[in-house]
């Protein structure tokens, strides 16, 4: 089950907590990955760390030149591109009454233009195998909405309004477009929470306590397996059941 | 009969798998041929791949018929 030997896949924010469990967990089961990212250093030891079948891509997601590039720099470095998880995300938080046009419009593109870019830069080389597999990771705050993150939100619902679309256009080539949706994860961005509000975030998740990276991977690995073919369009939420959609 | 109208019609009968006859100078890839929007992205696709040639996405949308599809690449070359 969930057997990915001989498939290729692109993994974006492999320099982050998320991400490099997504890219170990596909390469654990036998995939080819590209690790994506801004930082080359943190890519570049997880890239040692997996040994075979790694291969770093650097890639400023900002910068759209360099978006436009990455799918054929990943398809030259692996021999191809299956899989596509685009797991890159920032955030630029603000009430709106105080987000600024340039907050708003750098969340967006990198969160949600860059995704599209690399889906469209993907999808020849997917349509021409019949087969492959593009893994969108949005967040329950695109379902439920965030006070302060109103173009963090909008990018990710957006995210999943597109992948939908994209599902559709593409079905009867074997390829699938899915979104994963996380609540609260454990990661570098959470550490940094105080406990007061470490504890008001988790009274409102019925499995009271935060998720891991590797509960994140496991549903990326399975949306990527030869397993899950009929699944297309699909949001799974990765929450703990905080919102229960 | 010339070697581009040749390749061209055989990559129309191998992707959209209809009858070598069918596929006339007239032959509209979505009308006559059962085409979908999606198999005239990919027709275009093979035509770049077979000639080498780049088909910007704005000429794309006139090749509807298999005699365009060959003018435009006898064009190209």
């Amino acid at each position: 089950m969930f057997e990915l030997s001989g498939r290729k896949a692109l993994v974006t924010g492999a320099s982050g907590g998320i991400g490099a469990t997504i890219a170990e967990t596909l390469h654990g089961a036998g995939a080819t990955v590209g690790l994506s990212g801004t930082r080359e250093g943190p890519l570049a030891d997880l890239a040692g760390r997996l040994g075979d079948r790694a291969h770093v891509l650097p890639c400023d997601l900002s910068d759209a030149a360099a978006v436009d590039a990455l799918p054929k720099q990943a398809a030259e470095a692996m021999g191809g591109v299956d899989i596509l998880v685009n797991n890159a995300g920032m955030t630029r938080d603000n009430l709106l009454m105080r987000l600024s046009d340039e907050d708003w419009a750098a969340v967006l593109s990198v969160n949600l233009t860059a995704a599209m870019k690399l889906c469209r830069g993907v999808l020849r080389g997917m349509m021409k195998a019949r087969w492959g597999r593009i893994v969108n990771v949005s967040s329950v705050v695109g379902a439920t909405g965030n006070p302060g993150q109103t173009n963090y939100a909008a990018a990710k619902a957006g995210m999943v309004g597109m992948s939908k679309s994209l599902a559709h256009e593409v079905a009867t080539r074997g390829i699938t477009v899915n979104c994963i949706a996380p609540g609260f994860i454990e990661t570098a961005m959470t550490d940094k929470l105080s406990e007061e509000q470490k504890k008001a975030i988790l009274r409102q998740i019925p499995s009271g306590r935060m998720g891991t990276p590797a509960e994140v991977a496991g549903a990326v690995l399975y949306l990527s397996s030869p397993e899950a073919a009929y699944v297309t369009g699909a949001v799974l939420h990765v929450n703990g059941g905080m919102a229960m959609i | 009969m010339s070697d581009i109208e040749d390749r061209v019609r055989k990559i129309v009968v191998e992707h959209l798998g209809v009858e070598e006859e069918k596929v006339t100078e007239n032959a509209s890839f979505i009308d006559d041929l059962g085409a979908d929007s999606l198999d005239t992205v990919e027709l275009v696709m093979a035509f770049e791949e077979e000639f080498g040639i780049e088909i910007p996405d704005d000429a794309a949308e006139t090749i509807q018929t298999f005699g365009d599809a060959v003018k435009f690449i006898k064009d190209a070359q």
